[in-house]
């Protein structure tokens, strides 16, 4: 029987997954202190003063993963709000709706520290640039998704009109990533390509790509406990749960 | 020398402006989460109880 006598559907349903989510968070949850310990230690004191922004460029270390998480978040919750109307699996749509407020939180991150290097960098907070005109529009995708679900009483209909709404809206994640070769603009270039070497110290990837991984493990942890949430609040009326809550009493 | 840190060449409005936005949402959001959590756990808890006091459960 191998793998197959394995039921790796079991953990696409709720009332399983909420006890396993609850032992991922702690772990996840000390992972992402010692990475930002690490990373704000590397962005600081070992990543060297640019010879172009001076310290300015520090700014990256969290403007560049905040955006990537921005781009990530939506198409994961893109996807299974996907996954959760074609194999019907209430797990993958709870999912979705508990990723977006973290989602729409990095993409303001994404502009607000963006708006404070575009300042000394460019002399503006704020300019009607194709890369940051089509991430404020992921951060009223993202609105707009939350908006909606709120607005539909019933659970069902309101993950229809979301998935609806995230997967129509995933068009903007490449416009997003491809717009600073699309069109000109003031935006420089990725900071990472896959296809040519990085132009930038190592100490200064490495301090991007911890604060990365740590704004991963973040989410993990925090997407994880608020689905429990949206677990607990949608199955409320299951026998499981009501032992559940008589166990905690 | 602390000053220094803290001026970031004159940059310290805009890299401090940064991270503690950053760090205050990322905060912010973990307080709302436990919040919803002990809320939600709570009213469950009396929904429950009186299930059981009107023999519903």
């Amino acid at each position: 029987m191998g793998l197959g006598s394995i039921n790796w559907l079991k953990y696409s349903s709720p009332n399983t997954f909420y006890p396993l989510a609850g032992r991922m968070i702690p772990g996840l949850a000390g992972i992402t202190v010692i990475l930002l310990a690490i990373g704000l230690y590397l962005s600081f004191f070992v990543a060297p003063s640019d010879y172009q922004q001076g310290e300015a460029y520090r700014i990256m270390f969290i403007h560049v993963p905040a955006a990537w998480m921005s781009m990530f978040i939506y198409l994961v919750m893109a996807v299974y709000a996907g996954l959760g109307q074609v194999m019907n699996t209430r797990l993958s749509s709870m999912m979705a709706t508990a990723l977006a407020p973290t989602g729409a939180m990095f993409t303001f991150l994404a502009l607000w520290t963006g708006a404070l290097w575009g300042k000394p960098m460019w002399g503006a907070y704020w300019v009607w640039d194709a890369r940051l005109t089509s991430e404020l529009i992921l951060l009223f995708l993202y609105i707009g998704f939350m908006s909606l679900q709120a607005a539909i009483d019933d659970p069902r209909r309101a993950s229809r009109a979301g998935a609806l709404l995230a997967l129509v809206g995933a068009i903007n994640i490449p416009i997003i990533y491809f717009s600073v070769q699309w069109w000109n603009t003031l935006h420089q270039g990725a900071s990472i390509s896959f296809d040519e070497a990085p132009s930038m110290a190592a100490t200064m990837l490495a301090a991007m790509l911890v604060m990365t991984l740590a704004f991963w493990t973040y989410t993990g942890a925090v997407v994880l406990a608020r689905v429990r949430c949206e677990i607990l609040e949608r199955e409320r009326n299951s026998d499981w749960v009501a032992k559940l809550l008589e166990s905690r009493s | 020398m602390m000053g220094d840190f803290f001026s970031m060449g004159g940059y310290g409005f805009y890299i401090w402006g940064s991270y503690l936005v950053t760090a205050v949402f990322m905060m912010v959001e973990l307080v709302l989460v436990m919040r919803r959590r002990r809320t939600l756990l709570q009213r469950l808890g009396r929904m429950l109880r009186s299930n059981v006091n009107r023999g519903q459960s």
